[in-house]
């Protein structure tokens, strides 16, 4: 087996070292009868040639649609030189950075991601990742309930489907309700009052329809509850943060950073908050120190929140989170600079924009809403699912109508466009529509 | 050696990436967007040349020490040696341009791919129901309680049950899930062998019990013999039994944790199936689960219907969905590569290489060091640095300047002074040799001059870094005004 | 180092009786097994205790150890000096480094605590 070298002489060497007869007799203090049960899976071992060709095969089996498609995850163009730095194996082969002095790689990039989440989401401190923003959403709700207390979360019907039975799942087992907000003829958020015992407000922007909502003069109505934002991170290119207008907690889904599809995972949970929540955050963090000879350093700190000490008190049981995609997000980050996350965003809305305006001029398909919307957009028709399968036969993916249905629109589909899109897929789009 | 964040580096006017233009101008696309939710000020991000971004990187990487840099034998992380195949697999455009909402004629390949290794790891653990769901051990934690919850949710017996058994020598992530869940967690002290006391286990099950929380084997790398009946007393009561596979390493194809009357078992596949640790993530921790809670699973399922592959939404009773698609998916087609690479024969290969490399070194370094529940251990065994008068963190930060990374230390916290060590099946002997060398070494050291080990790592890129000053005065993130003015 | 005039409970708090109220603090023995400390987390004024609860959590880099009210009351006073300075608790951990003040609610409770004697005793000093 090409990845144990024990030679027949290294074994008997080190058995006899032990004490032990044979191999088997290092595994007598399983219970017999759990060893008898044993039943073989039936599986010959095969060698690298055999297994690449048995992978690439499925892989082979799966179609590759042009991605029109959205709902928190992105088609957007990585950079080579994200995948190749990254790539690097004293990365991807460590582990938690326990030990910092031979760990300064993966602390450094952490501070580096710690710094730009905060500079993207207007925050004063990020955590090191999560596993995705769906569960980013679900561990900030319950952090908020740590602070603020109280019972029940605000939920707006236009929230990310999928984030939305994440947070289903969490908040039944922590014993949250969930009271649901409606939105209006813009496809925006209407919050009227708060209840009593209100933990937080969940707010994602720009929403599960696309569209922007307006985050000015939100917190101020919460008084004590937390103002939740859940972000999509390009748009922060180019629209005000969410810690411009008081946002407690900002979360996102940070697949659209250099990170593939991938058919949904691994993924990367974007998590910060402000600098006085910061001990009450889940997750890794990276400080700054100097060392005994008093050059700078990078440790994990505030170790004291997270379950390897804290246990059942921790801020949460996150242990192994999403590392070498927060790195890529880095990376990411680092090439494209500022005015490439611009540019990015504007490519995206300028695109998003022309399609928008072509689809709604053929008869029978009009934009769902009126309100701004960044480079996704719900399309109303008469038969969606049916401009659904047209679309598919070109080998267009949009994002199905049962999707759109569950935030409380029906008669609809929903159209992502990122910077990858080209003229002849907008062509092949409106032609599927037409035809 | 000076490190300094890419945001000390770089310059205005530099950038790493070009972009097309857009096709008007600026002025008249912003309108798009309310004017009081545009941008004011662009986020501060680096701006660097592509080749100072490598080099940055680069230099990076070479400050960190990886599987593919040396021994690595953090006990209870089996950082074994990670396939390079694996990596070239999960990049497959046929993997990594699927968006995870594609129809499902158009994903068959993936579909089959999850549905295969979900019936491999069934078989693994000889248990009848898996979700691939949860991305990390913890989180299959988590899911594991919510399932325990649900249990008897439909039973009529949540308002009754509502603590959960943890051995004294547990993970920090058990205690912490079963609390995310609203579960009173209750200690159940270990014996003079280091295994389960059961008369302690007896005196505090009863009708308030929802179930136990096992390791196995424990943390201490000691099976647990009593095991079966572990299980059996907590199943009288009407509990459940979850078991924490971090440690499946030790027992990998040899016997299952569906024999020993587990209903709960979490596979971690970065650990016992190499996939790699990324650094801290993403790893993937699947569950499987015994018939008494297959109506619970998590949606969707990957279901086989002929030769077609279908996503599943058909549990009444689910607990839901705990991941926004179907998990960790990339990491799940390099754990199904090495499993078909080892086949059953290289399953039992795996772990009695690294049951023979544990005891081999566990010999070996008892001459010096105090293994306080000495005996056969499984994959990793735990000594302890108090006979020699030195801090495990002391001998831990040693063995940096021998070349080595350091053990697990300070845990599990029933011994003092613990170094707990896995070097998994994937090390040569020869390596053994060297690591137990060094140990030796580092013990003499110990005795005939301390400094240098109080002082260590003196080879690093760094020495001893002040983690108090870090904890006191928390540094998170640069600040503008403290890198090159003139940056933006 | 183990003052005569205060009193003790078997999980490392001082108690010193004031008029009405009782100074509360971890003794040199806690603060040295729990090594420098970076963060106190404080009740607030107000705040009604019953002995044994948890009143104040004093972390280190790697623990969070529980300070329990030795006994009941009401608590006053918080020593919010430690909050900017932490490392007082290991410099003075009978002076400075005091944390709470309780207004003592059953003065029997106290009946129930260790003095310097067998405080030293457990230690074993």
């Amino acid at each position: 087996m090409e990845y144990i070298p024990h030679t027949p002489a290294d074994i008997e060497e080190m058995l006899r070292a032990i004490g032990v007869e044979d191999v088997e007799g290092l595994f007598s203090d399983i219970p017999e009868e759990v060893r008898r049960r044993y039943e073989p899976l039936g599986l010959g071992p095969s060698s690298e040639l055999e297994v690449r060709e048995k992978i690439e095969r499925l892989a082979a089996k799966n179609r590759r649609l042009t991605p029109f498609i959205g709902l928190g995850l992105y088609d957007h163009y990585i950079p080579a030189v994200v995948n190749e730095v990254t790539a690097r194996s004293e990365f991807y082969t460590a582990y938690t950075p326990y030990q910092a002095e031979i760990s300064q790689g993966t602390l450094t990039w952490m501070f580096e991601y710690q710094t730009m989440i905060c500079e993207l989401t207007g925050m004063e401190v990020a955590n090191a990742s999560m596993y995705d923003g769906g569960t980013a959403l679900a561990e900030a709700v319950l952090m908020a309930r740590r602070i603020v207390g109280g019972s029940k979360v605000l939920v707006p019907k236009s929230l990310n489907p999928l984030h939305r039975r994440i947070l289903d799942t969490y908040a039944h087992g922590a014993g949250i309700e969930i009271v649901n907000l409606p939105f209006d003829r813009e496809g925006k958020l209407v919050f009227e009052d708060v209840p009593k015992e209100t933990i937080a407000l969940v707010i994602q922007q720009p929403n599960g329809f696309g569209i922007i909502e307006d985050l000015a003069g939100l917190k101020e109505r919460l008084g004590r509850a937390f103002l939740i934002v859940s972000v999509y991170p390009i748009p922060l290119g180019i629209l005000e943060p969410p810690g411009s207008f008081g946002a407690d907690i900002v979360v996102g889904e940070g697949q659209p950073l250099g990170n593939p599809l991938s058919f949904g995972g691994p993924l990367l949970g974007i998590f910060a908050t402000r600098k006085e929540y910061v001990r009450m955050m889940p997750g890794r963090v990276s400080g700054r120190t100097v060392d005994a000879e008093g050059r700078e350093g990078y440790v994990m700190t505030l170790q004291t929140r997270e379950q390897h000490i804290r246990r059942e008190r921790a801020t949460s049981n996150i242990c192994t989170n999403s590392a070498l995609y927060a790195l890529r997000a880095t990376v990411y980050l680092a090439a494209v600079g500022p005015e490439g996350l611009r540019q990015v965003a504007l490519l995206c809305l300028e695109k998003a924009h022309r399609l928008a305006e072509e689809i709604t001029k053929i008869p029978g398909y009009e934009p769902a809403f009126e309100g701004p919307f960044f480079n996704e957009f719900a399309v109303r028709c008469p038969e969606p699912r049916d401009a659904f399968e047209r679309l598919y036969k070109r080998g267009i993916a949009v994002t199905p109508p049962e999707y759109v249905e569950e935030m409380g629109l029906p008669g609809a589909f929903l159209v992502a466009v990122t910077e990858k899109r080209t003229e002849e897929e907008f062509e092949k789009f409106l032609d599927a529509l037409k035809g | 050696m000076r490190i300094v964040t890419i945001y000390r580096k770089g310059k205005k006017g530099r950038r790493a990436t070009s972009w097309p233009n857009t096709e008007q101008p600026v002025e008249s696309l912003l309108p798009h967007i309310p004017k009081e939710l545009r941008r004011k000020e662009l986020p501060w991000l680096p701006r660097v040349s592509q080749g100072e971004l490598v080099r940055h990187y680069t230099e990076l990487s070479r400050m960190n020490y990886g599987v593919d840099t040396g021994l690595y034998p953090l006990g209870s992380c089996t950082m074994k040696y990670n396939p390079k195949l694996h990596e070239e697999l999960a990049r497959l455009p046929g993997f990594t341009e699927l968006h995870p909402l594609f129809p499902e004629d158009s994903v068959q390949g993936v579909l089959e791919l999850l549905w295969w290794l979900g019936e491999l790891l069934k078989g693994i653990a000889g248990m009848p129901g898996v979700t691939l769901q949860p991305a990390a051990g913890a989180h299959g934690e988590l899911t594991g309680m919510l399932l325990i919850k649900r249990y008897f949710e439909d039973k009529g017996e949540l308002e009754q049950r509502k603590k959960i058994l943890l051995p004294d020598s547990a993970h920090g992530t058990n205690p912490a899930s079963a609390a995310m869940v609203g579960f009173e967690v209750v200690s159940v002290p270990s014996n003079e062998r280091g295994t389960v006391d059961l008369r302690a286990l007896e005196e505090r099950l009863g009708e308030d019990v929802a179930g136990i929380m096992v390791t196995v084997p424990n943390t201490l790398g000691i099976f647990e013999r009593d095991i079966l009946h572990v299980t059996e007393m907590v199943h009288e009561i009407g509990g459940l039994c979850y078991f924490d596979g971090a440690n499946l390493n030790a027992f990998l194809g040899r016997a299952r944790p569906g024999d020993m009357g587990a209903d709960i078992f979490h596979f971690n596949l970065h650990k016992t199936f190499s996939t790699p640790h990324g650094g801290g993530g993403p790893g993937a921790g699947p569950l499987s689960v015994s018939n008494r809670l297959l109506p619970y699973l998590p949606v969707p399922q990957v279901v086989r219907d002929g030769s077609r592959f279908t996503l599943s939404y058909d549990l009444p009773k689910s607990i839901g969905r705990i991941h926004p698609f179907y998990g960790n998916v990339l990491v799940m087609v390099k754990a199904l590569a090495y499993i078909l690479t080892l086949g059953d024969v290289g399953l039992r290969e795996v772990s009695a290489g690294a049951v023979l490399a544990a005891n081999y070194l566990r010999v070996k370094l008892r001459e010096v060091y105090e293994v306080p529940y000495d005996g056969l251990c499984k994959h990793e065994f735990v000594a302890s640095t108090r006979g020699l008068g030195v801090r495990a963190r002391d001998v831990a930060k040693r063995l940096i300047d021998y070349g080595f990374h350091p053990p697990t230390v300070y845990f599990p916290l029933i011994v003092e002074e613990a170094l707990m060590i896995e070097p998994t099946e994937t090390e040569t002997k020869e390596m053994l040799d060297a690591f137990v060398e060094a140990m030796w070494g580092i013990a003499r050291e110990a005795k005939e001059a301390a400094e240098v080990l109080a002082e260590a790592p003196h080879t690093a890129p760094v020495c001893r870094l002040d983690e108090v000053r870090a904890a006191r005065e928390p540094v998170l993130r640069e600040e503008r005004g403290e890198c090159d003015p003139s940056y933006l | 180092m183990v003052p005569q005039d205060l009193l003790y409970t078997e999980s490392h708090e001082w108690v010193k009786v004031e008029d009405g109220t009782v100074r509360v603090g971890v003794t040199d023995y806690a603060q040295k097994k729990l090594g420098d400390v970076v963060y106190v987390e404080l009740p607030e004024v107000g705040k009604k205790v019953k002995m044994g609860d948890v009143i104040v959590t004093v972390e280190s880099v790697k623990a969070a150890e529980s300070v329990y009210a030795p006994i009941s009351g009401e608590v006053t006073e918080v020593n919010q000096e430690l909050v900017s300075a932490p490392g007082t608790i290991n410099q003075d951990p009978y002076g400075k480094g005091w944390l709470v003040v309780l207004k003592v609610e059953d003065r029997g409770e106290l009946d129930k605590l260790l003095d310097s004697t067998a405080y030293r005793k457990l230690i074993g000093e």
